[in-house]
C-alpha cells in the first residue's frame, strides 16, 4: 500500500508556524507542569524547608548538637526544666529523667524515626499500590486472589502483626521495624487503589489507548496511575505519621526500638510516666514528630493538587 | 423534494413517492460502482456469558449483544448504522475495532480477517481504523495535555512520524479540525465539549487511518456543536478519503451524513440500503416505526402524519423472540415469524424488479410504506 499523504504535510500552516516560532507550543508533560505549579505554591515551600531541616537533621545530627544524646548525668540535671534562652545548647529542652539533654535526644532521635516513617510509607506505598493496581486492572482470578490475600492481612491488626513478626528479632533496628510495620501495612493502599484503577480502566479514554494499540504497561502507568495517585498519596502521607508513633508504641512496649537507640517513640514512651512532673520530656520530642508528619501532609497535599490540571 | 400526497395503498411496483418514475429509472440505471470493499463484516456475533457463583463460575446464559450481523464498508464512504440503545451499535463498534473478542464471525480488512490477529499484525491493523468516542468528556485522559493526547498514537506507531517530527505534526492535526495550534500544552477541562470533540477527532487522525468508526460522535453535544462536528467530519472526510461507520441514534444526521444506513433491532440487521431506500422507501416495519418516530419541525405537517406507536418493550437480548426479533411487537406477525429467522436480503415481492424498495430488508412481509413524507 503506497503510504497516504495528508495534503497538509506539505505545506505548514501559518497557525502552526506562528505558533512554532511563538515558542507557545513547546511541548510540556505533566510532571513539567506540576513542578511549575509547586514552584508558586507557598504550601509546597513551606513544608518543603521543614523536611529538609528535620531530614539533615536525621543525617547529620551532629551539625545541630554536640552533645552526646545517650550521656546521663543526674546531679543538678535530673528533670531540669528547659532553658527556652539557650539556643542549641544542651539544656535548651532542659534534661529527662536519665539526666539526658532532650535537645541532643531529639536531634539524634529524627534519623531512627524519620528511617521508619519514610521508608515503611514508601514500601507500603510499592507493595500496596501494586497489589491494588494489578488486582483491579486484570480482574478475574488475580482479583479474587490479590483482594482475599488483602483480607487476609487486614484481620491481623498492624500492631498485632508487628508484634509477633519483630519477636523473630534478636537484634532490632530501625530497617527491621520497618520491615515488620510494613509487611502488615499496606493493606489499606492496595484498597484504595484497585478501586480507583477499577473505576478508571472503564473510562473512555482507557478504551482509546487500547483503540490506538498501547500496550499494559503504557495503558497502567501513563493512563491510569496518573489518574488514581491522587487519593494514594493522600493517603499515604497520612499513614506515614502514623507509622512512625506506631513504632513509638512498639518502643513502649519494649518490641520495637529499645535503648540504646535513640528515637523519638523510645523517648516519648519513656517520658509518659512523667508527664506531670515534668511534661516538657514529653512535649519536645512529641512535637518535633508532630511537625514532621504535618510536614508530610501538607507535602502530600501539595503535590496531590499540583499533579490535578483541574485544580490549577 | 416536494410533498405530494401520498397514495394510501402501498404499491408493489413504482414507488408512490416524490420521485418521477424517470428519476427513478435513471437512480436504477446508474451503475453502481463502489469499488472494492474496504471493510466486510460477516456473520458477526458477540455473547456476553451470564456466569453464576463467585469462585466457579458457571455459565448460565448469554447476552447476545450482536447476532449475526453482515454489511461492507467501500472506500470513502460514510454507512449509518441506527437503532435504539441496547440494540447493539456500539459493540459492532467495539468488535470492528478488536476491543472485544468476536464470539464468531469475521471482520475482514482488505480482505484480511481482523478477528483471528493478535501482536505485532493488529497493531498494524489499528493504525488503519480508528475510532472517534461518543462522549469527549471521559474520551480524553484529564491528566494529559492535548499535545500528549494527540501525539499519543505516535509513540505507539513511532513509525509514522520521526520523533523530532512530532510536535509540528500535532499542531497541524489542531490545525486540521480548527483548533489553534498554540492549544499544545492546554488540558481537556480548558476546552467545550465541541472543541474536545475535535481533539478526539484529531487523536483519530494522527496515524491517517482509512476508516474511523465514530460512536454516536456528537450525541453528547449541543446541537449547534454538532453541526460543525458534522460537517468537519464530512470535510476530513473528502480531504483524506476516509470510510466512516457512523453510529448514532439520530436519524436525521445519519441521514444527512450517511451514504448508506443499516438499522439494527436487537442484535440483528433490519434494514440496509441507501439513504434514499431506507428513509424514503423503507420495508421492514421496524424502520418504518422508528422513522415515524423522528420529529417533524413543521406543525402543519405533523397533524396529519401517521404515527407507528410500537407496544411493549425491546425483548431481552439474553432470551430473544425466536424467528424474527421484531416479531413480538410488529403488528404484522404471523405464525411464520416466529418459525422462520427472515434472511436480510431483497424480499422476494421486491426481486429483480426496479424500485428503490428492492434493497435488503429481514421482514418475511416486507413492503413499502412511506412514513416520512405521509400526510
Amino acid at each position: 500500500m503506497p503510504e497516504k499523504t495528508l495534503p497538509h504535510e506539505t505545506t505548514v500552516p501559518e497557525a502552526v508556524s506562528t505558533a512554532m516560532k511563538s515558542g507557545a507550543g513547546k511541548p510540556r508533560s505533566l510532571g513539567q507542569d506540576a513542578w511549575r505549579e509547586l514552584r508558586g505554591s507557598w504550601l509546597f515551600w513551606s513544608s518543603g524547608v521543614l523536611l529538609v531541616l528535620f531530614i539533615v537533621m536525621a543525617a547529620f545530627p551532629t551539625l545541630f548538637t554536640g552533645v552526646d544524646p545517650r550521656q546521663a548525668d543526674l546531679r543538678g540535671h535530673y528533670l531540669a526544666p528547659p532553658n527556652w534562652s539557650h539556643f542549641f545548647e544542651a539544656d535548651w529542652f532542659g534534661y529527662n529523667g536519665q539526666g539526658q539533654s532532650v535537645y541532643a535526644r531529639t536531634v539524634h532521635g529524627a534519623r531512627a524515626s524519620i528511617i521508619v516513617g519514610v521508608c515503611v510509607t514508601l514500601a507500603v506505598t510499592v507493595i500496596g499500590g501494586l497489589v491494588g493496581m494489578l488486582a483491579g486492572y486484570f480482574g478475574g482470578w488475580v482479583d479474587a486472589l490479590l483482594s482475599r490475600l488483602t483480607d487476609i492481612f487486614f484481620g491481623i491488626p498492624l500492631l498485632l502483626g508487628a508484634l509477633t513478626l519483630l519477636q523473630a528479632f534478636t537484634h532490632r533496628t530501625a530497617w527491621t521495624v520497618s520491615l515488620g510495620l510494613a509487611t502488615f501495612g499496606w493493606m489499606q493502599i492496595a484498597r484504595v487503589m484497585r478501586g480507583a484503577v477499577i473505576t478508571q480502566k472503564q473510562a473512555d479514554f482507557v478504551t482509546a489507548a487500547r483503540a490506538l494499540g498501547a500496550g499494559t504497561g503504557r495503558i497502567l502507568f501513563r493512563h491510569i496511575l496518573p489518574n488514581v495517585i491522587g487519593p494514594v498519596i493522600v493517603v499515604a502521607t497520612i499513614a506515614l505519621g502514623g507509622y512512625i508513633s506506631t513504632e513509638a508504641t512498639l518502643s513502649y512496649l519494649g518490641i520495637g526500638l529499645q535503648d540504646p537507640v535513640v528515637s523519638w517513640g523510645v523517648d516519648i514512651s519513656a517520658a509518659q510516666s512523667q508527664l506531670r512532673d515534668a511534661p516538657h520530656v514529653l512535649l519536645v520530642p512529641a512535637s518535633f514528630l508532630s511537625l514532621t508528619v504535618l510536614a508530610f501532609i501538607l507535602l502530600g497535599d501539595a503535590v496531590r493538587d499540583a499533579l490535578d490540571p483541574k485544580l490549577r | 423534494m416536494a410533498e405530494t400526497a401520498k397514495n394510501e395503498e402501498v404499491s408493489d411496483v413504482v414507488p408512490s413517492t416524490a420521485e418521477t418514475t424517470a428519476e427513478v429509472e435513471a437512480v436504477l440505471d446508474a451503475p453502481v460502482d463502489r469499488g472494492e470493499p474496504i471493510l466486510q463484516v460477516r456473520n458477526l456475533v458477540k455473547h456476553f456469558p451470564l456466569t453464576q457463583g463467585i469462585l466457579f463460575k458457571k455459565q448460565i446464559g448469554a447476552v447476545k449483544a450482536v447476532d449475526g450481523v453482515s454489511f461492507d464498508l467501500y472506500k470513502g464512504e460514510t454507512l449509518g448504522i441506527v437503532g435504539e440503545s441496547g440494540c447493539g451499535k456500539s459493540t459492532v463498534a467495539k468488535l470492528l475495532m478488536t476491543l472485544e473478542t468476536a464470539t464468531s464471525g469475521e471482520v475482514f480488512y482488505k480482505g484480511q480477517d481482523i478477528t483471528k490477529l493478535s501482536g505485532r499484525a493488529l497493531k498494524a491493523v489499528r493504525r488503519n481504523i480508528q475510532m472517534v468516542f461518543q462522549d469527549p468528556y471521559t474520551s480524553l485522559n484529564p491528566r494529559m495535555t492535548v499535545g500528549d493526547i494527540i501525539g499519543e498514537p505516535f509513540d505507539i506507531h513511532p513509525e509514522v512520524a520521526p520523533k523530532g517530527d512530532r510536535r509540528k505534526r500535532v499542531q497541524e492535526l489542531l490545525d486540521v479540525v480548527g483548533l489553534n495550534p498554540e492549544y499544545i500544552n492546554r488540558y481537556p477541562h480548558q476546552f467545550s465539549g465541541g472543541q474536545r470533540q475535535r481533539i478526539g477527532i484529531a487523536r483519530g487522525l494522527a496515524l491517517n487511518p482509512e476508516v474511523i468508526i465514530c460512536d454516536e460522535p456528537v450525541s453528547a453535544l449541543d446541537v449547534s456543536v454538532q453541526a460543525q462536528v458534522i460537517n468537519l467530519m464530512e470535510k476530513l472526510q473528502n480531504e483524506f478519503e476516509l470510510s466512516y461507520v457512523f453510529i448514532a441514534h439520530d436519524l436525521s444526521i445519519v441521514r444527512h451524513i450517511s451514504d448508506r444506513v443499516g438499522v439494527m433491532y436487537l442484535g440483528k440487521m433490519a434494514e440496509i440500503g441507501t439513504d434514499s431506500e431506507i428513509y424514503d422507501h423503507p420495508t421492514h416495519p421496524y424502520t418504518q416505526a422508528l422513522l415515524s418516530a423522528v420529529p417533524v419541525p413543521d406543525p402543519a405537517a405533523r397533524e396529519g402524519r401517521e404515527r407507528i406507536i410500537l407496544t411493549g418493550d425491546v425483548p431481552s437480548p439474553a432470551n430473544p423472540p425466536s424467528g424474527c426479533r421484531f416479531r413480538t411487537r410488529c403488528w404484522k406477525a404471523q405464525d411464520k415469524c416466529a418459525e422462520e429467522v427472515p434472511l436480510l436480503a431483497v424480499p422476494e415481492v421486491f426481486a429483480g424488479k426496479k424500485t428503490l424498495a428492492a434493497h435488503d430488508s429481514a421482514c418475511h412481509f416486507a413492503e413499502e410504506r412511506d412514513v416520512v413524507h405521509a400526510a
